[in-house]
């Protein structure tokens, strides 16, 4: 069954248009929980009280304020933070293409996927143009009154559009110092690359499968049955030996499965 | 040694985990091989919205509070459980407890099998960061893994669980500093066949080679910060600015202690915890 979308918009290079409709790019598979109280175990509420009777606020005696220092506040009316919204628009605008290794993993966000809204030519002219050219779009558009910035790529045939994260919400390695301790010497480098390197290979995401997620829903199922499901003990292990010794271990081992196999 | 860090009801929703707390988010150990790197993660997003307060009529901070309708009592984070909706309306219990002790063992430790090309891994797999700072113990060796593959531009694969999630993830190193991306396992996310994108046509050379021309007039080596800026936030600071120059706008209350830069906090903690100053298991 084709996905609903859930925005129009047009992309916007330069005077070039293509209209795109958004589809969402991830499926929600979590376990959901809720909380509940211990005595009824129904579904709690929440509401906001004053801290020192305990006493219920209504909502429309809150006030929003922002904290200028602790326990200064500048208070902002409903009104103001409104008109603070940006304008509503349709335009995806793109104003520069960078190559795909410029955006750090760090910034990706939310993928969606977008689709033509029509004219076909030039939504997948433009994923062609991007694959060709090795490069990823710098987007931003306003969307439910929030204004967005992605990141806009192609994969395979079809265009991408991957929300980043804003300038202040990222913290990068190199605003923070170098982790403390002893350099490793030479020889650990050497045995460190060996094992990195035998232990190389190609990412493939269908490899990989959500166990946990699997366990806990059948978990649950038979718990819901009033059955007592069985768990394992868990066990705390490793300890921390020799690195050289660790080190000159694992080559050897993954040498003896390289040649068994 | 704890695997995993007791969470307390925090003040704020605050789904980050990075709220005032100075805990690492997680501590476990990293495995290459059969070299174990004991550490601890932190997250390395952080939340960059204005915090707007909710406050009272007198300007007192609000605290949300979880309550039963059916009693019209507050609760305490020891007066509530977690339930799994079975049926409609029907829930079973569950705890911390079960859903740790389901995790398979080789689970619990992030094991890296794999080393892949950094470039390599699509971005639509990408979630969330955290930083991983070596513990006392395990210093050497993290440098060690970090060196190595921050020089051969790998990172390492592996899937752990974390407070009762599975996590795929992928470890990168950089500037010595060793970051996890979660990533969307393969059933969370939709091919273009799932939501129903039509088949490519071909498309004429013409169209193409106009927009090869356009991005590529357009094109530059670097992402420029301020592209990356959050102006909505920005003119709430300067709307703030304005409205605090009246003092009608502004309300003072007896300050609590906790105070509004959580960002602060983020950073010296990760900096202790780098500079392997802070003990952060044994607190």
């Amino acid at each position: 069954m084709a996905a609903r979308a859930i925005w129009k918009g047009e992309l916007k290079i330069g005077a070039s248009k293509v209209p795109v409709k958004l589809y969402s790019g991830v499926v929600d598979r979590g376990v959901h929980f809720h909380i509940l109280d211990d005595k009824h175990l129904g579904r709690v509420k929440q509401h906001m009280v004053s801290p020192e009777s305990g006493d219920e606020v209504p909502t429309e005696k809150i006030q929003k304020g922002y904290e200028v220092e602790p326990g200064k506040f500048v208070l902002l009316e409903d009104e103001e933070l409104e008109k603070l919204e940006p304008e509503p628009s349709r335009e995806i605008e793109i104003a520069e293409f960078v190559p795909p290794e410029a955006i750090s993993q760090q910034w990706y966000e939310r993928p969606y996927y977008l689709g033509p809204d029509g004219d076909q030519n030039g939504y997948f002219a433009l994923a062609e143009a991007l694959n060709n050219q090795e490069r990823e779009g710098i987007a931003h558009w306003v969307m439910r009154k929030k204004p967005y910035v992605g990141a806009l790529r192609a994969q395979g045939d079809y265009l991408l559009l991957i929300t980043l994260r804003n300038a202040g919400e990222v913290i990068a390695a190199r605003d923070l110092p170098k982790p403390a301790g002893r350099a490793p010497t030479q020889k650990e480098l050497a045995m460190a690359r060996q094992l990195v390197e035998m232990l190389q290979g190609e990412f493939k995401a269908e490899d990989y499968k959500d166990e946990y997620r699997a366990r806990v829903t059948e978990f649950l199922e038979k718990k819901a049955k009033g059955k007592k499901p069985k768990l394992h003990v868990v066990k705390s292990k490793r300890k921390v030996t020799s690195l050289d010794a660790m080190l000159a271990k694992s080559v050897a081992s993954l040498r003896k499965g390289k040649r068994a196999a | 040694m704890p695997r995993k860090t007791t969470h307390k009801k925090r003040k704020s929703a605050d789904e980050n985990g990075e709220g005032n707390g100075v805990r690492p988010f997680w501590s476990g150990t990293l495995s290459f091989g059969l070299v174990s790197v004991p550490v601890n993660l932190f997250p390395a997003n952080r939340s960059q919205r204005a915090p707007l307060r909710m406050l009272g009529p007198e300007g007192e901070p609000l605290a949300r509070k979880y309550y039963d309708e059916k009693s019209e009592r507050d609760l305490d984070g020891d007066q509530m459980v977690r339930g799994y909706e079975y049926q409609k309306g029907k829930y079973v219990v569950v705890t911390d407890e079960e859903l740790e002790r389901l995790a398979p063992e080789k689970t619990r430790d992030i094991d890296l099998t794999l080393f892949v090309d950094e470039e390599s891994i699509p971005p639509i797999h990408f979630d969330r960061g955290y930083f991983l700072t070596p513990d006392a113990s395990s210093e050497k060796a993290y440098r060690l893994l970090a060196e190595t593959m921050e020089k051969e531009g790998l990172a390492g694969i592996a899937t752990f669980v974390m407070r009762g999630k599975e996590y795929l993830v992928a470890i990168f190193s950089e500037h010595g500093i060793l970051r996890a991306e979660t990533m969307r396992f393969a059933d969370e996310l939709r091919s273009p066949a799932d939501v129903g994108l039509p088949e490519k046509k071909k498309v004429p050379k013409a169209t193409v080679r106009k927009f090869e021309k356009l991005i590529s007039s357009r094109s530059k080596k670097q992402l420029s910060p301020a592209k990356l800026e959050d102006e909505q936030t920005e003119r709430l600071l300067k709307l703030v600015k304005k409205k605090s120059a009246n003092k009608k706008n502004v309300v003072e209350v007896e300050s609590e202690q906790e105070s509004a830069s959580n960002v602060v906090d983020l950073m010296e903690v990760l900096k202790k915890s780098l500079a392997g100053k802070a003990n952060l298991r044994s607190r």
